[in-house]
């Protein structure tokens, strides 16, 4: 009886073993659009490096929730914010387990010392950490004026940290779904330092999260595998492949060839087509992003409001949308995006009407007005042809009898002129946000502190200001959000800007991936992803 | 031969000197700070610049960069990628062998096809293949590589489904590299399939690289064979009675070989140049991809460096194509 059983038994296992392999390998190919600087997010800014690193294998204390600006719990389950605002508690989630690869075992779970080496190594000089590498330097976290906000970080026990800061500051919990606070693992650091390859933290990363590192091939191929202890659950997908392909047009033929599944950044002439395949889906939002026209408040005439109001009706913004972002652009009304939490949809643009402004020009007692339009050297998401912008603004002005020159100059020199507080006329230019908090556009862009600086228009309305502040160092998200729909209004009716446009942003891809959302912080995100059989 | 060798080398160093200075100069004409570049809208803080410029060392004064910069040359040190933080070199040597291998093929395919086609040519002076090849060799000559090799993609990627549209080799193979090179790689991996698919991944790749080198090539050769065939060692050779291929193929084509292969030196630096376009196209990761992305990132020490290691390399092949004079023609040598 037994050895008979004995080949039925070996049989089925074969089956079973061949049918699991045949059905397990799921795979998502992403036709990605460049090569990752490193594989630890912190010392970069470029989204691309992010996406292949900070939001595949690393996860943070708090994370961008799915698909939206605001921040729902990560690596940390709940965190208390004190009184007076300056110390954040955070409680840790218990049993995470950090990634086991060919190159690293963890021996322990998550805890706060994985926590506070992932900080100190970026604001601790004296840290073998803080120049791990030669030329490393930590970007983000000296963009987000981390080093002046932070006074300290405590371990309160192994599951608690908690961080005092210098001054109140709401936008703080944002600041940690950033891809420059990833948690990593402590212990795994230890052994790289005792073994001296410290550099290998950049190239062998080891996180918590859905995704682990398998292998990276320099410019052409990253190979991930799902984590199989994810805290969240495994992924869908069990390999998540990018396959880095950096012209557009190629992108499409590798989509369109089955080669990849989905693929970021198409060229504009191409969605059209794309969206008539029927074997493809094509994904579409609003970029964070704004580009505006920044008066110079601070010069005649534009120090009043009523003239920036005329020369803002004055110009047609979807002749612009049409003509320079050939559809691929959303007229702006707003100072920060649709997308973002707090965005006020009450806000009535300025209409266009040239003969209005005409008027209000001369009620204002502006007569035969020359000005400078600064056209910006270079293509951004918020700007593809800021040149020929200028030249359809210069057309619209004429028609109301202002005279406009178009200045332009090397970017570098561009942004760094444009500083200046008695630059000559308008500014074009944009903004791309970083960590989906209105506080990022408005008091970056709009505040008293920034004139000389990123507030092009060197516009400082006490009004608004007060408003911004006052939402600064409220950690309540409802009165914050009462607040700055506040500033828009005033915003709007002062116009220190004219808005223009929010890019739109395309993701084509294959009807079977399931589950993909597009991410209004431009980040492209697998988890939760699944590829129908 | 040894002082023939000698003396040539005495040439390239020079030359050498020359390319640092350039390569050093000409990221510093270029337009655009990069530290300003590098923060872009975000700005950075006068403080935070000051840093960072001491950090790259753009403080000192420029003869100082520069002093410091061949000081780590001769070190074998080729300064620190500022977008990756990583040395230079290392970078290079990863993407290396892949353009290498790419350049073997595009030339093996540009010489395989364009000297036989001179050659043809020649003999068959004025002959419909003459004008039609020369007319193809033409067209090829002033094919804008960037259009060519989409139009190869649409074709036979896109519809035919002939070939894969980029990269080296199917995802589906994964394996550690061990030379580099994607064939070599597939072939010590055992596993089956792999080295077809690297092959069938250089083929549009290498066609469109060798375009050009392979329209020189035939030119060059049917030139240099007419020239020779002119020749009255050539006459004496028939009058002797040999057969014609032995005619054309010992006694004219190792003469009209000299030209030839300057011609096929020459084109080692055309082919890095081609290599950018065609590597962008294909998504292959080699060093001309890198190169392009770099500059557009202003990525100066990666500039500098690349643009040094690649001129060297272009150098070395033309020494070496010296070299084989000498032993195609001995007299060279001792001249």
């Amino acid at each position: 009886m037994k050895i008979r059983k004995i080949p039925t038994l070996l049989a089925a296992t074969f089956l079973a073993t061949g049918l699991a392999t045949a059905a397990s390998a799921k795979t998502l190919v992403y036709c990605s659009e460049g090569s990752p600087e490193g594989f630890d997010p912190a010392p970069y800014t470029a989204g691309t490096t992010f996406d292949a690193s900070g939001r595949t294998i690393y996860n943070r204390l708090v994370e961008f929730e799915h698909g939206k600006t605001s921040v729902v719990p990560g690596l940390a389950e709940s965190w208390d914010v004190s009184d007076d605002g300056l110390e954040y508690t955070f409680h840790l989630r218990p049993g995470v387990k950090f990634q086991t690869t060919d190159y690293f075992t963890p021996t322990r779970d998550f805890n706060a010392d994985d926590v506070i080496f992932s900080f100190e190594r970026q604001r601790d000089e004296s840290s073998p950490w803080y120049q791990y590498s030669p030329g490393i330097s930590w970007e983000y976290f000296n963009g987000m004026s981390m080093p002046a906000l932070i006074k300290d970080i405590v371990k309160v026990d192994d599951l608690t940290v908690k961080f005092v800061l210098n001054r109140p500051e709401a936008p703080m919990i944002a600041n940690l779904a950033m891809d420059f606070a990833s948690i990593m693992s402590k212990e795994y650091a230890d052994k790289l330092q005792a073994e001296g390859k410290m550099e290998m933290l950049n190239q062998q990363p080891v996180g918590t999260g859905p995704y682990q590192f398998v292998a990276y091939q320099q410019d052409a191929v990253i190979r991930y595998k799902a984590n199989p202890d994810y805290w969240a659950g495994k992924q869908k997908i069990d390999d998540l492949v990018f396959a880095i392909t950096t012209d557009a047009a190629v992108r499409r033929q590798k989509l369109e060839a089955g080669e990849c599944q989905i693929m970021p950044y198409p060229a504009p002439a191409d969605i059209e087509a794309l969206q008539s395949n029927p074997n493809l889906t094509v994904g579409e939002q609003e970029g964070l992003n704004v580009g505006y026209l920044a008066y110079n408040t601070q010069q005649a005439p534009f120090d009043k409001a009523e003239v920036r109001k005329a020369l803002n009706m004055a110009i047609d913004k979807q002749a612009i949308i049409d003509a320079v972002f050939q559809g691929a652009g959303k007229i702006a009304k707003n100072p920060i995006p649709p997308t973002m939490w707090s965005y006020n949809d009450a806000v009535v643009d300025d209409p266009y009407d040239p003969e209005a402004a005409k008027k209000m020009l001369a009620d204002a007692g502006v007569s035969d007005l020359h000005m400078n339009i600064w056209a910006m050297p270079v293509q951004r998401p918020y700007n593809p042809n800021a040149r020929r912008m200028a030249e359809l603004m210069q057309a619209d002005l004429a028609k109301i009898g202002v005279t406009a020159d178009i200045v332009s100059y090397e970017w570098g020199e561009y942004l760094d002129r444009s500083k200046a507080v008695d630059h000559d006329g308008a500014v074009l230019l944009g903004w791309t946000g970083d960590n989906g908090d209105p506080d990022n556009f408005l008091a970056v862009l709009l505040g008293c502190d920034a004139v000389g600086g990123s507030n092009r228009a060197e516009w400082c309305y006490q009004p608004f200001e007060d408003l911004i502040q006052k939402a600064k160092v409220t950690s309540d998200i409802a009165e914050r959000t009462k607040l700055y729909e506040q500033a828009q209004v005033v915003f709007k009716e002062q116009a220190p800007w004219l808005t223009i446009a929010h890019s739109k942003v395309f993701m084509p891809m294959s009807s079977k991936v399931k589950g993909f959302v597009m991410d209004p912080l431009g980040y492209h995100r697998f988890d939760d992803v699944d590829v129908a059989e | 031969m040894l002082r023939f060798f000698v003396n040539k080398l005495l040439l390239v160093l020079p030359t050498l000197i020359g390319i640092t200075i350039v390569a050093f100069a000409f990221v510093r004409v270029l337009p655009g700070d990069p530290i300003l570049l590098l923060a872009g809208e975000r700005g950075v803080s006068p403080e935070r610049y000051h840093k960072l410029l001491v950090q790259f060392g753009y403080d000192l004064p420029i003869w100082q960069q520069y002093f410091n910069y061949v000081i780590g040359l001769l070190h074998g040190d080729f300064g620190i990628s500022i977008s990756t933080k990583r040395p230079v070199i290392d970078e290079f040597l990863a993407r290396f062998p892949a353009t290498l291998e790419l350049s073997v093929f595009a030339m093996t395919f540009a010489t395989v096809i364009g000297i036989p086609a001179g050659i043809i040519s020649a003999v068959k002076r004025s002959s419909v293949f003459d004008q039609l090849t020369m007319g193809v060799a033409l067209t090829g000559y002033s094919m804008p590589i960037f259009w060519w090799g989409l139009l190869l993609i649409i074709l036979f990627s896109g519809m035919l489904h002939w070939t894969p549209v980029s990269g080296r080799i199917d995802l589906l193979y994964f394996f550690p590299p061990v030379t580099g090179f994607m064939t070599v790689d597939a072939l010590l991996s055992g596993q089956k399939g792999a080295f077809q698919s690297a092959v069938s991944h250089l083929i549009l790749p290498s066609i469109v690289l060798g375009t050009i080198p392979l329209a020189v090539i035939a030119r060059q050769t049917r030139s240099a064979m007419l020239e020779v065939l002119g020749e009255d060692y050539v006459r004496t050779a028939r009058a002797k009675g040999l057969t014609p291929v032995r005619v054309i193929g010992l006694h004219a084509f190792r003469n009209a070989l000299i030209p030839v292969v300057t011609t096929i030196g020459l084109q080692v630096g055309l082919l890095m140049a081609g290599a950018i376009l065609t590597e962008t196209i294909f998504s292959w990761p080699g060093i001309g991809k890198w190169m392009i992305d770099s500059i557009s990132r202003r990525d100066y020490p990666v500039v500098q460096g690349g643009l040094v290691l690649i001129a060297g390399i272009v150098m070395l092949v033309n020494l070496i194509v010296d070299l084989l004079y000498g032993l195609i023609n001995p007299r060279i040598s001792h001249q």
